[in-house]
């Protein structure tokens, strides 16, 4: 690492901050961010169905309801048979993130399991299990999720989750199982077992609590994972197309000429939210990250030195004094001046 | 060349997973083939039931082994079955004319994002907090959109409104495909639309993986030794930072090209382009299963060959995987 040596005559520019403000305040601005984002979706979620304007399904009958745009008592405009599109919104996201997050839990517990099996039996599990991992994750799930949900005789959620749960596992199991590996040979563990501590107590007392950024963080990345593929198999029309989720919205949008008819409000918000909803997951992610990776923290805060900013690898910078400032016939005639080479060369790096 | 060995029966295995899941898929399910069939065409007689299953040759006499080995048999010769939505026409000919459009679409965009990416990575590492760095949740913005959703509002700016693009479709209805110049050009230029969405919709990822490596070995000891020797920024960035950060980028390329050529499919709908994703799509559409398997095989299979050839170029960049038995 880059050693900073500051000769810099303002000792202000690098000093810490002081380290007494809250948790919240210490996480990178990214993982602030995609926090509250979600939070925001999560709430939609939770009382967007419960103060729905109108029955999402109920086709308005009346001609002039059709393909409005926005108004006061549509708020985001009606669909060509007359349903209002924030109400299928609200229900639609309350739908796509349940169904994500079923997934990401059941996903990441099989991770976990699966993960952590291999590492602590060893051997011949190990080989055996890794084996496996990597099979299912070379596989190309898409194509393999059409296939089993198209031979399913009735499509919906159920059958959804279930099959995006099997398929969504090894990645995180593989990412839990090089952690857990690394943690086995601790010195701590080794303390509990000699201790007398059962197996299953070490596991789940010792190995797991320790990674539980990582856990949290395959858990986003599932739940990310998820909402991609089960919008994507929506638009296909592999999915139960009477119920409204993100994806069934697009499908429909799409399938009655929303985006040629120029009905932006009926195609655009679902799109939106599902896009809002991925980049809140992942600037969380990269939060996770960064909390556990300091070489990662935003470079916002990164050493500045006479406010410049350093690059890693910048060679060590030696700043003299601040010269006085001249002006531009002073400066000029200052160049011809010996000392002249000197200011150069803190400024050149 | 252990390590190619190695790799290479990793992906014999994946295959034969594969195709196994693919063996028993319509036998575990309940959904069939011939019922397809019989419900598309209502006059058709119930004692017609064996005939379709003779015609798709989804019929499971014998023992479940001797169906297996038949099976395999058959996709060793490449033998899929007939379609059920293009009657009389083979899966492998619907096949064959549409795996040239998406391998050279899909690889290409591909292969172009993954190094627009990488270098995009390099740059923002090397000037942490800079504009490239800056703009990174922006295009995680662009990542986060369906790849088909950016697709419908490309195809409905640029090519419907704006006229900068043709509207969809692999090659205009005025050309005589073939290998003649017309053809060829038209096809370009039908192709630079989808290839830029997908190349817009999964930089990012590559681009953020590439940061946070080279952000890591940014830091090592070996860079600074680097350029207290004296060497030229560009040679400690690109031979001694990038190199060391490229190798996790080429494995984690490798690991993730089964869900980026996923998504590139969906895309291939948007825009009506004559590949495998749109067969698949109307394979789904009409419960035509024999069609739908045989893709899914393709894919997995150039999934795998794709990561075979990122294998030999691991063995090519990095010397450890020559050398060392077993560098993974």
């Amino acid at each position: 690492m880059t050693v900073v040596l500051p000769v810099s005559a303002e000792t202000s520019a690098l000093s810490t901050r002081p380290q007494q403000l809250g948790r919240w305040r210490r996480l990178p601005t990214n993982a602030k961010v995609g926090a509250i984002l979600l939070a925001f979706f999560v709430l939609a979620a939770i009382i967007g169905p419960l103060v729905t304007p109108y029955d999402p399904s109920f086709q308005n009958p009346s001609p002039s309801l059709s393909l409005q745009p926005p108004s006061a008592a549509h708020l985001l405009g009606t669909t060509q048979s007359g349903q209002d599109v924030l109400s299928q919104l609200l229900v639609g996201i309350r739908l796509t993130l349940e169904l994500a997050v079923i997934v990401g839990v059941v996903a990441t517990v099989l991770a976990v399991i699966v993960g952590v099996t291999a590492a602590f039996l060893g051997g011949f599990w190990d080989e055996l299990l890794s084996l496996l991992t990597n099979v299912v994750l070379v596989i190309p799930a898409l194509p393999l999720l059409i296939v089993l949900l198209g031979y399913l005789p009735q499509r919906g959620q159920t059958p959804t989750i279930l099959v995006l749960s099997l398929l969504g596992w090894p990645w995180g199991a593989r990412l839990i199982r090089a952690q857990t590996m690394a943690i086995r040979g601790r010195d701590f563990i080794a303390a509990s077992r000699e201790t007398g501590e059962k197996t299953w107590r070490i596991l789940a007392f010792e190995i797991i609590p320790n990674q539980t950024g990582l856990i949290a963080a395959s858990f986003v990345n599932t739940v990310l994972y998820a909402i991609g593929a089960s919008v994507a198999l929506s638009f296909i029309g592999v999915t139960d197309l009477s119920s409204w989720s993100l994806g069934t919205m697009l499908y429909w949008s799409e399938s009655q000429q929303a985006l040629q008819l120029g009905a932006w409000w009926w195609f655009a918000p679902p799109g939106i939210a599902i896009a809002l909803m991925g980049t809140a997951l992942v600037l969380l992610n990269t939060g996770i990250d960064e909390l556990g990776n300091p070489r990662l923290r935003d470079a916002a805060n990164a050493s500045t030195i006479a406010g410049r900013r350093l690059r890693p690898t910048d060679p060590t910078p030696v700043l003299l004094a601040e010269p006085a400032r001249r002006g531009r016939v002073g400066s000029f005639l200052h160049s011809f001046s010996r000392s002249s080479i000197l200011d150069r060369g803190g400024e050149q790096r | 060349m252990s390590f190619i060995l190695r790799r290479l029966s990793f992906y014999i295995v994946a295959a034969w997973v594969a195709l196994t899941i693919n063996f028993f898929i319509p036998r575990a399910m309940p959904g069939n083939a011939v019922q397809a069939v019989m419900a598309k065409f209502p006059n058709l007689q119930p004692s017609a039931y064996k005939a379709i299953e003779a015609m798709l040759g989804v019929g499971h006499p014998g023992s479940l082994w001797h169906q297996y080995v038949s099976y395999l048999d058959d996709v060793a010769h490449l033998n899929f079955g007939t379609s059920v939505s293009q009657y009389p026409a083979t899966v492998s000919s619907l096949l064959g004319q549409t795996i040239p459009w998406t391998l050279t679409l899909v690889g290409t965009a591909t292969v172009i994002a993954f190094l627009v990416g990488t270098g995009l990575g390099i740059v923002a590492a090397w000037r942490r907090g800079g504009w490239v760095d800056r703009a990174l949740p922006g295009l995680m913005f662009f990542q986060a959109i369906p790849y088909f959703f950016l697709a419908l509002i490309l195809l409905e700016v640029l090519a419907v409104s704006l006229h900068l693009f043709p509207i969809g479709q692999g090659f205009s209805q005025t050309v005589t495909p073939g290998w003649n110049l017309p053809f060829i050009g038209s096809a370009v230029d039908h192709s630079i639309l989808p290839a830029f969405t997908i190349v817009i919709t999964s930089v990012a990822g590559w681009m953020l993986q590439m940061r946070n490596v080279m952000v890591t070995t940014i830091g090592e000891d070996y860079v600074l030794a680097g350029q207290a020797k004296g060497l030229p920024n560009h040679r400690v960035v690109l031979s001694y930072a990038a190199r060391n950060a490229f190798l996790p980028q080429l494995q984690g390329f490798g690991l993730a090209l089964g869900f980026v050529v996923s998504g590139a499919l969906i895309m291939e709908i948007v825009f009506s382009y004559p590949g495998i994703g749109l067969l698949l799509l109307s394979a789904v559409s009409s419960n035509d299963y024999p069609l739908m398997q045989a893709i899914f095989l393709v894919i997995t299979f150039a999934v795998l060959l794709a990561n075979l050839i990122v294998d030999l170029i691991i063995v090519a960049v990095d010397p450890r995987a020559r050398s060392r038995e077993g560098a993974r």
